[in-house]
C-alpha cells in the first residue's frame, strides 16, 4: 500500500507545477504509468481522493494513461508490445523477451488548468513559455 | 459560462526524490568499494535465516554488515547482531517499504571504506519494495518452496525488477511436493533469463554456491580490488576454499 506515498508525490510536483503557472485552479494531473511501475491504478486513484483532500487540488482529477510493456524481440528484431506481464515473451513469435523497452513509466506529463482569459496578458506569456 | 481549460506540460518522475537519493547512494557505495546486495521477499519466506547464514560464512573472510527493513519491532537485528557483524535496524512504523532516504539515514556514521558487502533486508513484502531503487548492486528476490511453485507470476513485478532469484527452505521440499520445474517456468515468464539458485539456509545445501555468486559478483564490481579488505589471505582461483 505504497499508492498513498506515490499519490503524495503527485500532489507536490502538480502544486509547484501549478505555483509556476500563477496558482491557477488545477482541473486535472495527467499520470503516465506502466504496469511494471508497481502501482495499481485504482489503488492510487482511491489515494488520491485521499491525498488532495484539503489541498489546493482538492477538487483536481487523476488521469492515468496506462502505457504497454514494450520489449526488443530478440527473434523478431523488432519492438513489441508484450501482451501480459505474467508471460514476458514477444506477442508475434512467443520468443521470451529479457530486453524490456517501456512499462515502468511513472511521470506526471502535463496539468490541466482554468485559463483565465480575463488576464490575456498572463496567458499570453505562459504561452510563450510553453512553446519549448 | 463554460470554463475554458488548457494543458501545460510537465514531464517530471513520481519518484524523482527516491532517485535522486538512490544515484547518490549508488555513487557513494562505488567509490567506497563495497557491494551492496537487497533482500526482497513475502514475509517468513526466510530472509533473515538466510542472512544470518551468509553474515556468518561471509563474515569469516569479508567485512560485512546488514541494515534490516521492518514496520516494528528489533527482534532481526537483534538474532543478526549474534553473528558479530555490525547490524542496525530500520523501523518503518507504517511504511510497507524501504526507501533510500531510510537507507542513506540508517548509514549516517558507519565507514562504508571499510566494508566489503552490505546486506539491506527490505520489509516483508513482495509488492511495494519493487517501485524503491535503493541503490543497491544486486537485488535478490527470495521465495520459499513452501510458498507455491506460481509466486512469481502473481508478483511479477518484484520479479521483474530482481537480478537474481533465490529459491529457500530447500530442505522442506520434498515434504511439501515442490514442483521445481513449474517454479523456473514461473521465474521464466516473467524474468526471462533470471538466475535462479536454490538454498537451504538450514542444511547449508547451496549456500556455497550463493556465497560464491556474492564474491564474484564483488570482483565484477571492483577488478582492481583486493579480494578482501580484511587480513588478505592467499587468492584460491576457484573461491571456494576460503571459507574453509
Amino acid at each position: 500500500m505504497h499508492e498513498l506515498s506515490i499519490a503524495l508525490s503527485i500532489l507536490g510536483i502538480a502544486e509547484e507545477e501549478a505555483g509556476r503557472h500563477g496558482n491557477p485552479r488545477v482541473i486535472a494531473v495527467q499520470l503516465k504509468l506502466g504496469p511494471l511501475s508497481g502501482v495499481v491504478p485504482e489503488a492510487l486513484l482511491s489515494a488520491w481522493e485521499l491525498a488532495r483532500e484539503g489541498s489546493p487540488l482538492e477538487g483536481a482529477r487523476l488521469d492515468i494513461e496506462v502505457v504497454p510493456v514494450t520489449a526488443i524481440c530478440p527473434q523478431c528484431k523488432t519492438e513489441v508490445v508484450i501482451a501480459s506481464i505474467q508471460q514476458l515473451c514477444c506477442s508475434a513469435c512467443g520468443t521470451p523477451t529479457p530486453g524490456i523497452t517501456g512499462g515502468r513509466e511513472l511521470e506526471v506529463t502535463a496539468l490541466e488548468i482554468e485559463d483565465d482569459c480575463r488576464n490575456p496578458a498572463r496567458s499570453g506569456a505562459d504561452a510563450g513559455s510553453q512553446a519549448e | 459560462m463554460t470554463v475554458e481549460t488548457r494543458l501545460v506540460q510537465v514531464r517530471t518522475q513520481v519518484l524523482k526524490q527516491n532517485d535522486v537519493v538512490a544515484r547518490e547512494l549508488r555513487t557513494q557505495f562505488h567509490e567506497a568499494g563495497v557491494c551492496v546486495v537487497s533482500l526482497v521477499s513475502s514475509p517468513g519466506s526466510g530472509k533473515t535465516k538466510l542472512l544470518e547464514e551468509t553474515l556468518s560464512t561471509l563474515g569469516a573472510s569479508h567485512q560485512v554488515a546488514a541494515l534490516v527493513g521492518d514496520l516494528a519491532t528489533e527482534n532481526d537485528a537483534r538474532r543478526l547482531s549474534k553473528t558479530g557483524v555490525p547490524v542496525r535496524q530500520i523501523t518503518t512504523g507504517t511504511v510497507c517499504h524501504l526507501e533510500a532516504e531510510m537507507v542513506r539515514q540508517a548509514l549516517a556514521g558507519w565507514d562504508l571504506e571499510t566494508l566489503d558487502f552490505l546486506f539491506i533486508e527490505n520489509v516483508g513484502n513482495l509488492v511495494c519494495p519493487a517501485t524503491y531503487d535503493l541503490g543497491e548492486d544486486l537485488r535478490v528476490v527470495l521465495f520459499s518452496v513452501t510458498e507455491g511453485e506460481d509466486k512469481p507470476q502473481k508478483y511479477p513485478t518484484v520479479f521483474n525488477t530482481a537480478d537474481l532469484a533465490l529459491l529457500t527452505k530447500l530442505d522442506l521440499a520434498e515434504a511439501v511436493e515442490f514442483d521445481r520445474a513449474a517454479a523456473y517456468r514461473s521465474v521464466e515468464s516473467v524474468r526471462p533469463g533470471m538466475p535462479v539458485l536454490e538454498v537451504s539456509a538450514k542444511s547449508g545445501v547451496g549456500m556455497e554456491q550463493w556465497v560464491g555468486r556474492l564474491r564474484d559478483r564483488r570482483r565484477q564490481l571492483f577488478p582492481g580490488q583486493a579480494v578482501t579488505r580484511s587480513e588478505e589471505k592467499p587468492a584460491t582461483e576457484a573461491g571456494t576454499s576460503a571459507s574453509g
